[in-house]
């Protein structure tokens, strides 16, 4: 026994399976199992890439890929985008002064119109982005300063939110805790967008622009809720907060028309809260339906677009876009896929004949060799 | 390592310096002298390493000791003090695992250790006190007790013994668990003393202790009636070392002289030092280009972060926290840099070591498993003593094997003697060569050439000059007789001590030297039976069935020097005769020359025949003669210091002016297949030394048997025969040869390329080298210092051009030095050392892989291995298959495992230029955690446990196959930049495709827009796609299990992602993924993207199946038929397309 403790292995690693317990003891007279997993003879296939079996491979990626991309192509060509950039950087622009003279706390919202004109008619729904450029919503002090839980509802992160909404947690004068608090709700994006159709015999008329379903149906059901009984009046839920500090008004007046879309199931709110992948993104603003008669949504013609100047991009040079696009079954437009699919599709039609071309050459009487049997 | 050099050198010297008086039984020696207890440690044995107050402290301190450990516990401290974007949880978890699973592994056999020390330290042993025997507790026991010990037990503590319930004062015991002989041994009482210990008054004078087993000198003054003391030499053969084992003895007495951690035992104890395999360092030399990669990456973000944020100041949307605002610039600077290395520390995963060493650990099993392994003799399979070597057998280039025992049998048939220079031979049947003696008729009739007297003659010193002892059939359990004494084989110079026991109904010999029992059965086959030793009287059957008794006056041990032994007998006539039988070169100077040439003859034709011949001399001592050995004899053994060299000067001077009468020969058969095996060895590139003690003649013939070397083998011998040529000194001449060989073959020979095909110039002369241990200790020790470093880089040179070298007369020591020397010669080769005794425990030990066979010479050499093997057969599977195969799947393991985490991290790098180097993490925390313990490692670790890209069959038959992998082919720098390159590859394309696509981020039909947890969903859903379809490519052998598992895991991580994001999980602070993936699922344009990437970053990998493929079969077919005309791409053919997979379509 003394031995049989001595021989213990001290060392840090790994003890082999087998005993290491030296002694005498009888030698184990066990016989290996013959199965075929321990013996390492486990039934297998053993596949060969061989040029027989990959070229045919080839072809078909090549054939299967090249009319996709084309797909993808033209139909990313189909989609009518109409872009609209009212920063108001250049002094001819039309939004320059609001842009430049923008303060925070004015009273009365700054106005300005752009006019542009569509050369095509937009069929079908057509969807109005906002996008932004230079704005990093993908900064880790940004996406991690929010508290999901005081967006789903729950009463005492109304009350006390987390600690990583810093500082954007609680209001500096009244310290009250702010709702919804961090720097994503805190910068929500209140420009407000409304379209104006110049109709070709002088009259205008408004667009009708529906907020609702553009953000994540999950995210809207699910993920945010309004905290308190549903019964209460929204004002009451949220009594004890503070808005946040660079919003115009509190969250439970977002869309006071609308009970459903109010408070932090707006979706406006929602989305913005969706922080972008990129610094330069675009999000959904408003959905254009299609008309019930076969008319385009957007006909051809001047339109006029009435921003009213709230959120302010020249501190961090950013710009500010309005995107008004078609979609199609892969998305918004984007000629990458289709690029991407076409060459990518070529390259393996063309490799598949580099190497049969290759095969044939040097590999005619070996053929045979080639093939797993 | 370090421990037993201490020991050594404390222990050593201390011996030397002091001795230790021992007072038996604590009275005072001489009576009327003040006794002054000396002061001993207890016989307390602690072989743990921890208490349960020590235990967290000390085990967490060890752990954190090795390097991999303590970076992830940094990882993990800056994690948690610094504000980090990944929480700790990422890397903590893991890192707590992998500590865990250890510690509680740790502690467990620690508890198992505690146990038994408990179980030894409180066994009871008696102890004799003032006449009266008390029962103690064996730790209580103090030196200079009196420990009586009974049957079956074992000893407590080292003793001396005084005292043995026998009535010829020896007792037996087995020493099984300290070297791993199963013999019995006899030990010996101190001579003429008192029959009551109670009035014992005695002192022993001993040395310090030392861990030699088989090493002990003191002496012991018995003090009666105030004479004189009497004197009384000790030896080993009276000391019982503790954690042996009484045996056949009912009880004895003994003192105790060390105690507790000063036994020999607890002395030898110690841990083996750990190898280390070469993908070990290899997995080292990698890691450091990663952390270089981290450390660079961290280094460039935190430079840009501070860049960036000089232009971009801080924004009125994201405005910094008061906290941040306070900080010092520097440390925030410092701060950011750490979570920059945080961020992408996932680059070095914890899972590689866990994976490896899982790998290591589940795949030794294979070996243990292997029915190949199997033998059906011994009933053992493989052992694995060590899975930290497994790859190491695919690596090996030298091997270095014993002779006896490993490349031959061990087994030991007396097939000729030679009397007078007339040969004999026995000439009957085999079937009787199994040792039964007929005695009743001559059955086997000698040829009658010698005089009858000079055969008989010859027949009794066969039968008396031995230390073998015959075992009776178990229902006599008397008295056995054997001798402890350092008694050795001829071959194995070193402590070897054999058991056999040959399967016999009434009689059985039992020796350490298996040539012992050949020659005892051999005179027993001609008519001589030795019968047994009693209370020191042989006795032997003669051919007239008289019984003839011989008084046993001395016994001239064998040691490696003389490589002799001789006994001295009495007649019943009174004569007094010494027989000596030893090896040739060792007997023949000490015999009158007249007869050496007859039998200098039949010697030598019988050594290169492959036999062992030893030769057989006698002496008459007259009276004076012997009274003058006997107290020479008695005086050396009473020597305490330089005991053994005394007793060397003694023996030479008796073992002089013999007469020679003949000579035997012994075959030892070769192994099964040990000549297939060396063949198919040497095909695979290894480069076979034999190292072996026996005599070069005998191990040449072995060579040969073996086919290492062959006909037309020019051999350049390099021995004391070659030296003394030419009558000069042996320096110049050595000088002389060593230039000559060099020149020969490494200078004239065409070039040996070490590279990738290491094939030696067939076509150019085949070299075999031979040394022996005189010269070899004159090569490595010249006098001058840059005489003995060129010497050994000479001698390095031309063994490294000869296909097979073979080193005879080695000492133990020696064979570890030549294995030192190649390990450590240019190149730095994987040696793999093979032997069978305790005579190769020093090479064993000393070699990268160091195999034991569990052969007969006890297990010593099992012990000390890391992988046994029942034969050498075994080997050829070992190395050729198991090896392979091993190096192959680990080495992949490795390289993709570094591929996977640099296209894991890549993306997450190249997306901090797109978010303000803020160190935003591109993928949750989930995935940044389960991408290496769920998503990605299952698939690798099947892999690596299951691959066969060759299947078994073929790497046996095709040895060269080995080449292909040999210097760590797998591993080198190139394949590692291939790699390298593949992840960077794989993750630019992963990045930046969805990085495109995300040019646009409206990706739904509904026009709705995606995030960045979709970004990085995306990114991370082609990732593990990739990364897994990558693996299947490269697997040559889909088992169920791969299927299984492949599949299984990307079914697992899809239906992962939906669970996750599935729910809202009240302990999440954030539900980042809250129907990310269910969203992505919901986009076209993601599923293209997610198919286009995998498709073009497996793309470049297929297309390099393509192209490399055609070539495998065709080159080899052209290689065999035509010879070597390459193929015509050869040129162009990727060199970084050298994988394994080449094989791949030899496999059916």
């Amino acid at each position: 026994m003394m031995a049989s403790s001595y021989n213990a292995k001290e060392e840090d690693g790994h003890h082999s399976g087998s005993s290491t317990h030296g002694g005498t003891g009888a030698p184990k007279n066990k016989k290996p199992d013959n199965t075929a997993f321990k013996q390492q003879r486990l039934p297998a296939w053993q596949p060969i890439l061989t040029a027989g079996t990959v070229l045919p491979a080839f072809f078909v990626i090549g054939l299967m890929f090249i009319p996709i991309g084309i797909g993808l192509y033209v139909t990313s060509n189909n989609i009518k985008e109409y872009e609209v950039d009212y920063t108001g950087v250049e002094p001819n622009s039309p939004c320059y002064d609001c842009a430049n003279n923008f303060t925070w706390n004015s009273t009365t919202p700054c106005v300005c119109t752009v006019t542009f004109t569509l050369t095509q008619p937009f069929e079908s729904n057509v969807y109005m982005y906002y996008g932004l450029s230079n704005f990093y919503q993908n900064h880790r002090r940004y996406v991690k300063s929010r508290d999901d839980s005081q967006l789903n509802g729950v009463q005492s992160s109304l009350t006390n939110p987390s600690k990583e909404c810093e500082p954007y947690r609680t209001n500096p004068e009244t310290k009250q805790p702010i709702a919804p608090c961090g720097a994503i709700a805190n910068s929500l994006f209140n420009d407000t967008l409304e379209l104006y159709y110049s109709q070709p015999d002088g009259n205008t008329s408004k667009v009708t622009l529906v907020k609702t379903g553009i953000a994540w149906y999950t995210d809207k059901h699910v993920k945010f809720r309004n905290p308190g009984n549903d019964k209460d009046n929204l004002t009451e839920r949220f009594k004890g907060t503070a808005k946040p500090v660079n919003w115009l008004k509190p969250v439970y007046e977002l869309d006071p028309s609308d009970s459903e879309n109010n408070g932090f199931i707006n979706e406006d709110f929602i989305v913005w809260m969706r922080t972008a992948a990129l610094p330069t993104f675009r999000k959904l603003y408003r959905i254009i339906q299609k008309k019930p008669d076969s008319t385009p949504t957007l006909a051809s013609g001047k339109y006029v677009l009435k921003i009213t100047y709230n959120y302010p991009v020249r501190s961090f040079d950013g710009r500010k876009r309005m995107i008004l696009s078609t979609i199609s079954w892969m998305g918004g437009k984007n000629p990458f896929l289709g690029i991407a699919y076409i060459t990518v599709g070529s390259i393996c039609f063309f490799l598949g004949v580099v190497l049969l071309i290759i095969h044939h050459k040097y590999d005619t009487r070996s053929n045979s060799a080639d093939i797993p049997n | 390592m370090l421990r037993r050099r201490l020991n050594r050198l404390f222990g050593g010297d201390e011996g030397r310096v002091h001795s230790r008086t021992i007072y038996v039984g604590h009275k005072s020696c001489p009576p009327n002298e003040a006794y002054i207890p000396p002061k001993f440690c207890d016989n307390r044995i602690v072989s743990s390493k921890y208490t349960v107050w020590n235990f967290l402290p000390k085990n967490l301190f060890e752990q954190f000791r090795r390097i991999a450990n303590f970076y992830f516990l940094i990882i993990f401290l800056v994690q948690v003090i610094v504000d980090t974007p990944t929480s700790p949880v990422t890397s903590g978890l893991p890192l707590f695992f992998v500590i865990t699973v250890t510690a509680v592994k740790q502690g467990y056999e620690d508890w198992l250790r505690h146990k038994a020390d408990r179980e030894v330290n409180e066994y009871r042993v008696s102890v004799l006190e003032d006449g009266r025997r008390i029962r103690k507790m064996s730790a209580k026991i103090k030196v200079g007790d009196i420990v009586e010990v009974e049957e079956d037990e074992t000893f407590p503590c080292d003793l001396i013994l005084l005292q043995s319930s026998r009535d010829d004062g020896t007792c037996f015991v087995t020493t099984a668990s300290l070297d791993g002989e199963s013999n019995h041994k006899t030990h010996y009482t101190v001579a003429d003393l008192e029959s009551d210990l109670q009035y014992l008054s005695a002192t022993i004078e001993c040395e310090q202790p030392q861990p030699d087993l088989y090493k002990f000198v003191g002496r012991m003054h018995i003090y009666r009636n105030s004479q004189e003391p009497d004197v009384r030499s000790l030896g080993p053969e009276n000391l019982l070392l503790k954690g042996a084992n009484l045996k056949n003895t009912q009880k004895i007495c003994g003192v105790a002289v060390y105690t507790g951690m000063e036994t020999k035992m607890a002395l030898n104890y110690q841990g083996k030092s750990q190898k280390r395999s070469a993908v070990e360092k290899s997995i080292n030399a990698f890691l450091l280009v990663y952390l270089f990669i981290l450390v660079s990456k961290a280094l460039v973000c935190t430079t840009l972060k501070y860049v960036w944020q000089s232009k971009h100041d801080e924004t009125w949307y994201n405005e910094k926290t008061q906290k941040e605002k306070e900080t010092n610039q520097y440390l925030k600077m410092f701060t950011d840099f750490l979570s920059f290395m945080v961020l992408f520390n996932f680059i070095i995963p914890v899972s590689m070591y866990v994976t490896v060493e899982m790998q290591k650990f589940l795949g030794s099993f294979f070996i243990t498993w292997d029915k190949d392994f199997f033998d059906p003799e011994i009933q053992e399979g493989a052992l694995v003593n060590t899975s930290d070597l497994n790859e190491e057998l695919g690596q090996v280039e030298y091997i270095f094997t014993d002779k006896t025992g490993t490349l031959t049998q061990n087994n030991m048939e007396f097939i000729e003697c030679c009397i007078d220079g007339f040969q004999y031979k026995h000439g009957d049947g085999s079937s009787e060569l199994d040792g039964f003696c007929v005695t009743d008729g001559p059955v086997n009739k000698i040829q009658q050439k010698a005089g009858r007297e000079r055969e008989e003659l010859f027949l009794r010193a066969l039968c008396l000059c031995h230390t073998v002892q015959v075992k009776e059939s178990t229902k006599q359990r008397q008295d056995q007789n054997d001798q402890f004494d350092q008694i050795d084989q001829v071959d194995g110079l070193g402590l070897d001590h054999g058991f056999l026991d040959p399967p016999q109904k009434e009689m059985g010999f039992i020796a350490s030297s298996p040539d012992e029992i050949a020659l005892v059965k051999g005179a027993m086959r001609y008519g001589f039976t030795f019968l047994g030793l009693e209370s020191k009287n042989m006795k032997i059957l003669n051919r007239n069935k008289d019984v003839e008794t011989y008084e046993l006056l001395h016994v001239l041990n064998f040691d490696p020097v003389r490589r002799r032994m001789s006994v001295m007998v009495r007649s019943k006539t009174g004569d007094i005769l010494l027989f000596c039988k030893g090896a040739d070169s060792s007997i023949f100077p000490q015999v009158r020359q007249e007869e050496v040439e007859r039998i200098r003859m039949h010697v030598e034709r019988n050594a290169t025949e492959g036999y062992r011949t030893l030769c057989v001399a006698y002496k008459h001592l007259s009276a004076q003669e012997y009274a003058r050995a006997d107290a020479d004899l008695r005086e050396a053994r009473l020597a305490l210091q330089d005991r053994e060299e005394k007793l060397m000067a003694v023996y030479n001077r008796v073992e002089t002016d013999m007469i020679l009468i003949g000579a035997t020969a012994v075959e030892d058969q070769l192994q099964d297949e040990a000549a297939q095996t060396m063949e198919a060895l040497q095909g695979a590139g290894m480069k076979v030394w034999v190292l072996t003690g026996d005599k070069m003649e005998t191990a040449k013939s072995t060579c040969y048997a073996c086919g290492l070397f062959k006909k037309n083998t020019e051999l350049l011998e390099l021995t004391l025969r070659t030296l003394e040529d030419g009558g000069r000194s042996r320096e110049e001449r050595l000088h002389d040869l060593l230039l000559e060989y060099h020149k020969k073959a490494v200078q004239d020979a065409p070039p040996v390329k070490l590279g990738i095909t290491r094939s030696w110039s067939v076509a150019g002369h085949d070299y075999g080298f031979i040394i022996d241990g005189a010269s070899l200790s004159m090569v490595l020790s010249s006098s001058s210092e840059p005489n003995s470093r060129r010497y050994k880089n000479l001698f390095l040179q031309i063994c490294q051009n000869c296909t097979s070298v073979l080193c005879c007369r080695m000492a133990p020591l020696q064979k570890a030095q030549i294995v030192k020397l190649v390990k450590n010669s240019k190149g730095n080769p994987i040696t793999l050392s093979i032997g069978d005794g305790a005579n190769d425990v020093s090479m064993i030990l000393e070699a990268h892989v160091g195999i034991g066979i569990k052969g007969k010479e006890g297990r010593q050499a099992v012990k000390n291995s890391d992988y046994a093997i029942p034969k050498l057969k075994h080997l050829k599977k070992l190395l050729l298959a198991h090896g392979h195969l091993y190096y192959v799947r680990i080495a992949h393991l490795v390289q993709y495992f570094f591929y996977k985490n640099l296209c894991f991290i890549l993306p997450q790098f190249l997306y901090q230029f797109f978010c303000g180097y803020s160190q935003q993490p591109l993928y949750d925390a989930a995935y940044l955690t389960m991408y290496n313990i769920c998503f990605t490692s299952m698939p690798i670790l099947a892999y690596s446990l299951l691959e066969q890209h060759i299947c078994i069959e073929v790497l046996l038959e095709h040895s060269t196959l080995y080449r292909d992998i040999a210097k760590n082919a797998m591993l080198r720098w190139k394949l590692f930049l291939y790699w390298t390159a593949l992840g960077i590859f794989h993750g630019l394309v992963f990045f930046f495709g969805v990085r495109f696509l995300f040019s646009n981020p409206a990706l739904q039909d509904n026009g709705q827009v995606f995030g960045n947890w979709s970004y990085g969903t995306i990114v991370f859903t082609v990732l593990v796609f990739t990364v897994t379809l990558k693996l299947a490519l490269d697997t040559r052998h889909w088992t169920w299990i791969n299927h299984f598992v492949i599949w299984g895991s990307l079914a697992f991580y899809v239906f992962f992602s939906f669970f996750w994001g599935g729910i809202i999980w009240p302990f999440l602070k954030h539900q980042r993924l809250y129907f990310v993936f269910a969203n992505m699922l919901s986009s076209v344009s993601a599923w293209l993207v997610i198919i286009l990437l995998i498709l073009l970053s497996l793309l470049p990998e297929i297309l390099l199946v393509v192209l490399r493929k055609p070539r495998g079969p065709h080159a080899r077919q052209k290689k065999s038929s035509a010879g070597d005309p390459q193929s015509p791409q050869s040129p162009a053919r990727p060199l970084l397309t050298r994988t394994f997979s080449d094989e791949s379509n030899t496999v059916i």
